[in-house]
């Protein structure tokens, strides 16, 4: 089989962001695998161990994300592929760029994740979908694949729906599919190794999106401790809840 | 400018979901004299008539067995149809399971751009602002769409739909959307969340974290969201801890929230988990550990142990509506 991950480098989830001058420093902070894609790229090995073939990861953005296609390396992907990005690059652009670079070959199955910790928008993987004509399933929380076909159980908000759909066809993964597995040591020396495939700026589908300005929300809490034994904390709450915050 | 606008009208669990009138809502708002399409996928429902009242000038009804139940493929090519009839400057759908699950199909089919999870939707010197959040809330964006077709999703509870005006006239028009040779075909849909309420449109939310310490834990706060009327929701510690399904994660990974009242119950307040609620309008936090990170962003702190207050708050709340 032939696997394709999708895979964006996000802040680690744990990481503060801070806003300065209009941008979010991306400076000292912890860079990751997006929690999602990571699921995707542990599914992709997986399949590869019960069907043979070949992992390729591909990714969208600046020198930095090769740390994070090198841990896919490391943790058993057998190729990585880096597409430079132009600035002020969207959805619309980032997923020109991943499916004109994938058209040129024949793909069985396309992981990603449902979506990025970062804007939560869960747009690029389905537009790769649509842009290469093929159907995708997201949410999935667990994936068979057989006969030219994949089953899919995904989180349809809570409910669990089981989709059969043809290959090839684009997965999402939720959390719940797996476990991702840590790189070993070995992993880790086979990955440094080898060489990520470079696909430098060539001409890209223009944004249609513009981010004008980005700020951080101020919420003035009232930071209210309420004493007392429990059953007088419990009363006052509800009393303040009705008579000064009038939410209930 | 005059614009056209295209919302597609949610139905889950036998009635319309609010964000589907919230989007009708802020479709009013950017149609500057446009028309507000409301899509009906599947059958008319009675729903058609609920859409004209909050606002709809005409609803279109597509027809077709095979949209019955949610596949991307189906829906999209039936909206697709749809927008090919009404030519949409501006589509919405709410931000829920299935509106960021098509909204990004039906936009790249068009070559659009898309906002994902939008907040809040204004105008300003005729273009159309757009909050949305980055890092599930630590930061928020305004961004616009610069050319072409507007597609977003709006994020269930923040903007406010219209109120219902009885014998609101409007057309309601029928569809036929072919069955294509779908790919997709669905097996089984095992409804866990029926009766339920639904985490990410809920009021008030009642959330555990890994102070509620089992499975069982999560009962008193059951209760309590029952009493309310309140969704269950969790921390990822309690879901990686197996206590709850992941489907109540509230979080970074996970849902985002934004309730009238937000009550943390066992919950500390890791900074992945509190991206995930901190724009709730009223905060609450019952935990053992006066240190806990999430009393700095509760408007109401309880230190206690959870299993003895809880249950107490219960009891007042069913006293106050009772």
């Amino acid at each position: 089989m032939e696997i394709l991950v999708l895979l964006k480098q996000t802040f680690d989830t744990e990481a503060k962001v801070t806003v300065k001058d209009g941008r979010i420093l991306d400076e000292d902070v912890t860079l990751v695998i997006n929690p999602y894609d990571e699921y995707a790229v542990e599914e992709a090995l997986k399949l590869r161990e019960a069907h043979g073939g070949a992992v390729t990861v591909v990714s969208v953005g600046p020198d930095r994300v090769e740390e994070a296609l090198r841990r896919a390396l490391a943790m058993g992907a057998d190729e990585a592929v880096l597409i430079e990005a132009p600035a002020g690059a969207d959805e619309l652009t980032i997923a020109h760029l991943l499916g004109g670079w994938a058209a040129a070959k024949t793909w069985d199955i396309v992981l990603a994740g449902n979506v990025s910790v970062d804007t939560g928008a869960g747009q690029t993987a389905v537009r790769f979908a649509e842009l290469l004509g093929m159907p995708h399933v997201a949410a999935a929380l667990k994936l068979e694949v057989a006969g030219g076909k994949a089953t899919v159980h995904r989180d349809a908000e809570g409910d669990t729906e089981v989709l059969e759909v043809t290959l090839p066809a684009l997965i999402t993964a939720q959390q719940g599919l797996n476990e991702p597995r840590y790189p070993s040591v070995p992993g880790i020396m086979k990955a440094k190794r080898k060489t990520i495939v470079r696909v430098p700026i060539a001409e890209a589908v223009p944004a249609a999106t513009e981010i004008l300005s980005v700020f951080q929300a101020q919420q003035n809490r009232r930071n209210t401790i309420i004493k007392g034994s429990p059953a007088e904390q419990a009363k006052q709450l509800v009393q303040l809840l009705r008579s000064e915050a009038k939410v209930v | 400018m005059a614009r056209n606008v295209l919302v597609l009208a949610e139905v889950r669990n036998g009635a319309l979901r609010p964000v589907s009138y919230e989007c009708i809502a802020a479709g009013r708002l950017v149609a500057e004299g446009g028309a507000v399409t409301a899509v009906l996928m599947g059958a008319d429902g009675g729903f058609a008539a609920q859409l004209v009242e909050h606002g709809a000038d005409r609803v279109v009804v597509v027809k077709g067995e095979h949209l019955a139940n949610y596949t991307p493929e189906g829906w999209a090519g039936a909206l697709h149809n749809v927008a090919l009839d009404v030519k949409p400057d501006v589509v919405f759908m709410g931000h829920t399971g299935l509106g960021r699950d098509l909204a990004p199909r039906f936009a790249q089919r068009n070559a659009a751009g898309m906002v994902s999870d939008a907040t809040e939707v204004k105008l300003a010197d005729g273009n159309i602002l757009f909050t949305r959040p980055l890092y599930a809330g630590k930061a928020f964006a305004t961004q616009v769409i610069k050319q072409g077709m507007v597609v977003a999703t709006i994020r269930p509870n923040n903007l406010a739909a219209l109120p219902a005006e009885a014998g609101r006239a409007g057309e309601v028009t029928e569809a036929v959307a072919p069955a294509s040779d779908l790919r997709t075909v669905i097996r089984e849909i095992a409804r866990k969340s029926t009766g339920g309420v639904d985490l990410t449109s809920a009021k008030i939310v009642v959330s555990g974290g890994r102070g509620v310490k089992s499975a069982d834990g999560f009962k008193p706060l059951q209760e309590l969201a029952d009493a309310l009327g309140a969704a269950v929701g969790a921390s990822r510690a309690a879901a990686d801890a197996g206590y709850c399904d992941y489907a109540l994660q509230v979080g970074q990974t996970g849902k985002t929230v934004t309730p009238d009242l937000y009550i943390a119950c066992g919950i500390s307040g890791a900074i992945q988990h509190l991206a995930g609620m901190s724009a709730s309008k009223v905060i609450v936090a019952v935990n053992k550990d006066p240190e806990a990170p999430i009393f700095k962003v509760a408007d109401y702190g309880i230190v206690g142990d959870l299993f003895e207050v809880v249950p107490l708050l219960t009891l007042e709340f069913k006293a106050l509506v009772g």
